[in-house]
């Protein structure tokens, strides 16, 4: 067998977590421990693009993979990536160094115990993406709960405790049913490896049952509505790092789930439950976009915004179609980005101001010049302006939806009216206008740091608007074989025939 | 060559933008004023070569999106249409470049203001040099997002704030009919590169489609939402509520954004669609129909306004109203000879105006103004250039422009034909009296100013006159000697080659005499009148104002739709929004989702809690009623 890189991926968060948390650090700052985690994690990434940098894409095959016995004659702990989860991977290994940096500058209790806690982090989140077994992908993604549950619950704001638990309550209440669903499968079909689970299928009969128990884990985690309201909560408690992680990453692993597992085990029950998905979807957008407008909280207003663009991707995902899945995946990473941007951005005023009351702000542009200037390629790329990544995940998953549904394609498009309102209102109100409260005017511009962590996050978000294809290319092959092997209903050009 | 007209400007505002601070305020203004000079340079040689040889090009820069049958290129198509635009957009975009230099003198952020410019001038580029659909989007977005940051430029202003929100906005209404056309258009053809779809379009052209439950043609749905987008972008009837106020940001601005180019986007949209439009009777007659409304809404609301940019957006308005009437009854031709005179004298007009305003210390209320023209010889020569190009008087540009496309509607078999025309002769009635009036009030009678004395007057410095003058010419000759080329019987098929398709040769059919007269008679008796009524004798206006209140409020308040919008739009939606925030998650979701699982909990567990009293008697008071139930189920059984 080859050198394991994807163990490695995941074990080397884990290796710096334990280092960080044997190696005494005398003095207060911790400075080796910011060191440490700091070099874990872009030594991760590094790792992880040199393995996208060897990844064939040209194949179907799940690559890398690493197949080990671990509880004999029922589970194999196995491993292995395509085309999709490989940036989903990126993104992970690529957002978590962006958090370390601002911890270190930010988190002023217990800085030790956060990078722990973020390193282990990682450590789920690729576990996530690259399990390869039911029973590996259920561990990895529910032990991810457990950081996340102490970041928001010991470095979170006032209401944190609350917080906490709700979040807690919702997406292990959900779990339960995924569990069941997996202990059902095995006792269906006799395994729990996702390759071999492809070839055999699983009985139509009960494919409905378990899709449910699947999607009610998956759409909390996403989270659709209605079961969305731990999500504002959540972040407005969590400490920046903490929104960011949660944000771009976290809340991926549930469509990513719908892509791998639900297209990808219960094809049949997928197609049976479209109107459902859409039916939500819809709901998610117009719904949330609407209350966003009306937030008065910076962390709410882009809470709500995420939902209602993780219900453009629950939508383009279950167009089945090839440009639907891959805008919904192109869509996922690029509001990994751009929500992971705008957390930061919101955590640069609530250091300085100690507020995320939006009516408390207002001015900033002629104060903080640098902050207008980044704030603004983030709202745009929310708000999917061409030319930001933001648009080319949206535009894809509108065309793939008119190809099955116009009516439903012509609704989310009004979403999109709705989402430059809310977010060019905020930013207004925030950046524009003369300054009322004098007590802003002592805000310093951005500090080097942050314009560190901001401009790695602005490069990508113009790079891939202007320049998809290294995305939308190593996605191309995975999605297509998703869409073959299940006969989804391949697109019928209805006028010409083709 | 294509490249550098393209990426010039871009070039010059990166410099200006980013590194503005460092090089100073005069090396960004020389940069990008240089910048965007080569390139209108380089633009007229294009042109010219198009001109000459018919030259063609398609340059493909990179790609842009591939996904599965989706494959969208970045490009740079030259034709006879794009050469058009590009002039157009340079040129103007060039001396109003060179005009802010004077014009924002004063202002602290000069090298922003000229980023923001050249940033305008690539994203229109893009705009009119794409060889497909999506580009096109992208250049049209990014318009609008430049005229957003241009609206808004001075931040501080809570009401530029707003224009430049509204403007983004009410473009993005458009948009969504745009963004659905080119779903439809992808879902047709596979496809949404112009060459393709243009050439697939006469075989699907009686093929239906239920959109919405509604069974249509889908070439007509197709032709009808993309002019939703060009509605939006070109300020038409519905969609025009942005324009006015988009008067908030800076004149040049105006000049550039909000009456030379982007607003003539929409036109332009059509004309390059006019393989499309062709098979759609239907929606060119929407097109007729919203443009001839346009153009007599917009001309009707301009007599009653008093703000010297209102005033003229509102004839932008109208103005575009008539391109979009030409391009109705099948004359895109016309309607692109009429978008390129527009550009010269509206141009004039609203950097005129600026410099007027320049001299009245940012006063634009033209009641607070008058008698000027003597201090002001040079602009007032100018406007009046402008306004006679405008009003179409005989020789100038606007006549050879307006009158054809009145001709035109007059001579087309299509249904609205002429009714159109009659509606064209009395809005070109219209703009003359508004024309006039403006001039009259800003320069004539009175000085109304209470604030400045009028010897403090004096002109805008030769940086901001010298382009005056190049857009002045323009006004008076790029009518007679484009002519022929744009609209002539014989020349107009070679030079417009493939880029604009008549299914049907146009007519070549005169008018009869009397109305070929009848609009310059109108216009040229109208200046008499005008003086009349506004420096003679103003009491006949003020008594029809005052015995026709009503419908004064009704042209003063633009026909109520900026109330009409906010009362079933905007209001609604917040109530909506903080309906569903605090009633559905707040009180629904949440109080039956976790909050009521929590609290059910802690209650059956705060239940459970009391039998574990640690009293014997209880525990074995409940162990004996439990041991009877038993046995008397046994014994039952």
């Amino acid at each position: 067998m080859n050198f394991p890189i994807l163990s490695s991926l995941i074990l080397l968060p884990t290796i710096g977590a334990l280092f960080i948390f044997f190696v005494r650090s005398s003095n207060k700052q911790y400075q080796s421990s910011k060191y440490v985690a700091l070099f874990i994690t872009v030594a991760n990434f590094i790792l992880s693009i040199y393995l996208w940098f060897v990844f064939d894409k040209s194949t179907v095959e799940f690559q890398f993979v690493e197949d080990r016995e671990w509880i004999v004659g029922f589970v194999n702990y196995k491993v292995g990536v395509d085309g999709i989860s490989i940036l989903f991977i990126l993104l992970s290994t690529f957002i978590t160094p962006i958090c370390v940096i601002t911890v270190n500058y930010t988190v002023k209790k217990r800085l030790k115990d956060f990078l722990i806690a973020i390193l282990i982090l990682e450590t789920f989140m690729i576990g996530v993406f690259c399990s390869l077994d039911l029973v590996v992908f259920y561990l990895f993604f529910e032990a991810g709960l457990i950081p996340m549950f102490l970041i928001i619950g010991i470095w979170g704001g006032e209401r944190r405790v609350y917080s906490a638990f709700k979040f807690f309550l919702y997406t292990l209440l959900g779990s339960v049913l995924m569990l069941i669903a997996i202990i059902s499968i095995y006792w269906i079909t006799g395994t729990t490896d996702v390759e071999k689970l492809y070839e055999l299928g699983i009985d139509q009969k009960y494919q409905n049952l378990l899709w449910l128990a699947f999607f009610s884990s998956f759409a909390v985690k996403t989270p659709m509505w209605p079961v969305h309201t731990w999500l504002p909560d959540a972040h407005v408690e969590a400490p920046t790092a903490g929104s960011v992680l949660l944000a771009a990453v976290l809340l991926k692993m549930a469509g990513y789930g719908f892509i791998r597992f639900s297209l990808g085990l219960f094809p049949a029950a997928s197609e049976y439950f479209v109107p459902l998905i859409y039916t939500l979807s819809l709901i998610a957008i117009i719904y949330t976009s609407l209350v966003a407008l009306m937030q008065e909280d910076m962390k709410k207003l882009i809470a709500y915004s995420s939902v209602a663009h993780m219900g453009f991707v629950t939508l383009g995902i279950f167009t089945l179609t090839q440009q639907g899945i891959e805008g919904s995946i192109f869509q996922m990473i690029s509001h990994g980005f751009v929500s992971a941007a705008l957390f930061l951005t919101v955590g640069v005023v609530y250091d300085r101001h100690h507020t995320r009351l939006i009516s408390k702000y207002g001015g900033l542009v002629s104060i903080m010049p640098k902050y207008a200037i980044v704030f603004m390629v983030f709202a745009l790329g929310s708000l999917g302006l061409p030319g930001t990544s933001g648009f080319v995940g949206e535009f894809l998953i509108l065309m793939g939806a008119f190809k099955k549904n116009i009516l439903v394609a012509t609704i989310a498009s009004l979403g999109v009216i709705l989402g430059a309102a809310y977010m060019l209102w905020l930013y207004k109100r925030i950046v524009f206008g003369k300054i009322i409260h004098d007590d802003l005017r002592n805000m310093i511009d951005l500090k080097r740091f942050e314009i560190i962590t901001l401009g790695l996050l602005v490069i990508p978000i113009l790079f891939f608007g202007f320049y998809p294809e290294p995305l939308i290319n190593s996605i191309e092959t995975s999605v297509g074989n998703i869409l073959d092997v299940n006969y989804f209903n391949q697109t019928k050009n209805l006028a010409l025939g083709k | 060559m294509e490249y550098l007209i393209l990426f010039l400007p871009l070039l010059g505002s990166i410099i200006s933008g980013f590194f503005g601070r460092n090089i100073g305020d005069k090396a960004c203004q020389i940069i990008t004023c240089s910048m965007v000079s080569i390139s209108a340079l380089l633009s007229i040689i294009i042109f010219s070569k198009v001109i000459i040889s018919g030259y063609e090009n398609n340059v493909i820069v990179a790609t842009w999106i591939s996904s599965g049958s989706l494959d969208v290129n970045w490009s740079i198509k030259i034709d006879a249409l794009s050469s058009v635009m590009l002039v157009v957009v340079t040129l103007v975009s060039s001396l109003v470049h060179i005009y802010s230099v004077g014009y924002m003198s004063h202002d602290p952020h000069k090298p922003r203001f000229m980023a923001y410019l050249s940033l305008f001038t690539f994203a229109m580029l893009t705009l009119v040099t794409s060889d497909n659909f999506l580009q096109l989007f992208f250049g049209w977005e990014g318009v609008g997002l430049c005229s957003y940051f241009l609206i808004g430029f001075w931040y501080k202003k809570e009401s530029a704030n707003a224009a430049a929100i509204k403007a983004f906005l009410v473009n993005r209404v458009g948009d969504f009919g745009f963004a659905l056309g080119i779903f439809l258009i992808f879902y047709v053809f596979g496809t949404v590169n112009y060459d393709e779809v243009f050439r697939l379009i006469p075989t699907i052209t009686d093929q239906k489609i239920n959109f919405l439950s509604i069974e249509t043609n889908i070439v007509d749905l197709i032709c009808l939402l993309l002019f939703v987008g060009a509605m939006g972008k070109s300020a038409q009837f519905l969609l025009h509520t942005w324009l006015p106020d988009a008067m908030e940001g800076p004149t040049p601005v105006s000049a550039l954004i909000h009456a030379a180019t982007m607003v003539t986007a929409g036109v332009f949209l059509v004309v390059r669609c006019s393989p499309i439009y062709e098979y759609s009777q239907l929606a060119l007659s929407v097109i007729t129909l919203i443009g001839m409304t346009t153009a007599f809404f917009a001309a009707t609301v301009a007599l009653v306004q008093t703000d010297i940019k209102k005033i003229i957006a509102y004839s932008t308005c109208s103005q575009l109203g008539y391109m979009f009437f030409a391009a109705g009854v099948g004359a895109y031709n016309v309607a692109m000879f009429h978008l390129f005179t527009h550009a010269f004298f509206k141009a004039l007009l609203f950097l005129g105006s600026g410099s007027v305003i320049h001299s009245f210390k940012d006063e634009q209320d033209i009641n607070q103004m008058g008698g000027v023209w003597k201090k002001l010889p040079y602009t007032y020569v100018l406007m009046i250039i402008g306004t006679l190009a405008l009003t179409g008087f005989p020789l100038l540009s606007g006549y050879y422009s307006k009158d054809a496309i009145i001709e035109f509607a007059f001579v087309s078999e299509t249904k609205f034909g002429i009714y159109a025309a009659s509606i064209g002769v009395l809005t070109a009635l219209l703009t003359s009296i508004y024309s006039w009036r403006l001039i009259f009030k800003t320069f004539h009678g009175n000085y109304n100013n209470k604030k400045l004395g009028i010897e403090t007057m004096h002109e805008s410095p030769i940086i901001m006159m010298a382009p005056l003058i190049v857009l002045a010419v323009g006004a008076i000759f790029a009518g007679m000697f484009f002519k022929e080329l744009f609209i002539g019987y014989e020349t107009t098929y070679n030079f417009w080659g493939n880029s604009i398709k008549f299914l049907e040769t146009l007519s070549t059919d005169h008018p009869p005499k009397w109305f070929i007269y009848l609009t310059p008679t109108l216009v040229i008796l109208s200046i008499p009148l005008s003086y009349y009524l506004f420096v003679k004798n103003t009491k006949i206006v003020d008594d029809i104002v005052s015995t026709n209140q009503p419908i004064y409020t009704f042209l003063q308040k633009k026909w109520f739709f900026d109330e009409l919008y906010d009362q079933i739009f905007v209001k609604p939606s917040k109530k909506c929004g903080l309906f569903l925030w605090k009633k559905i998650d707040g009180l629904v979701i949440d109080r039956f989702g976790p909050d009521g699982i929590s609290s059910l909990i802690k209650n059956f567990s705060l239940k459970a809690v009391k039998f574990q009293s640690g009293f014997i008697y209880q525990y074995a008071f409940i162990m004996l009623l439990g041991f009877s139930i038993l046995l008397t189920l046994l014994i039952v059984k």
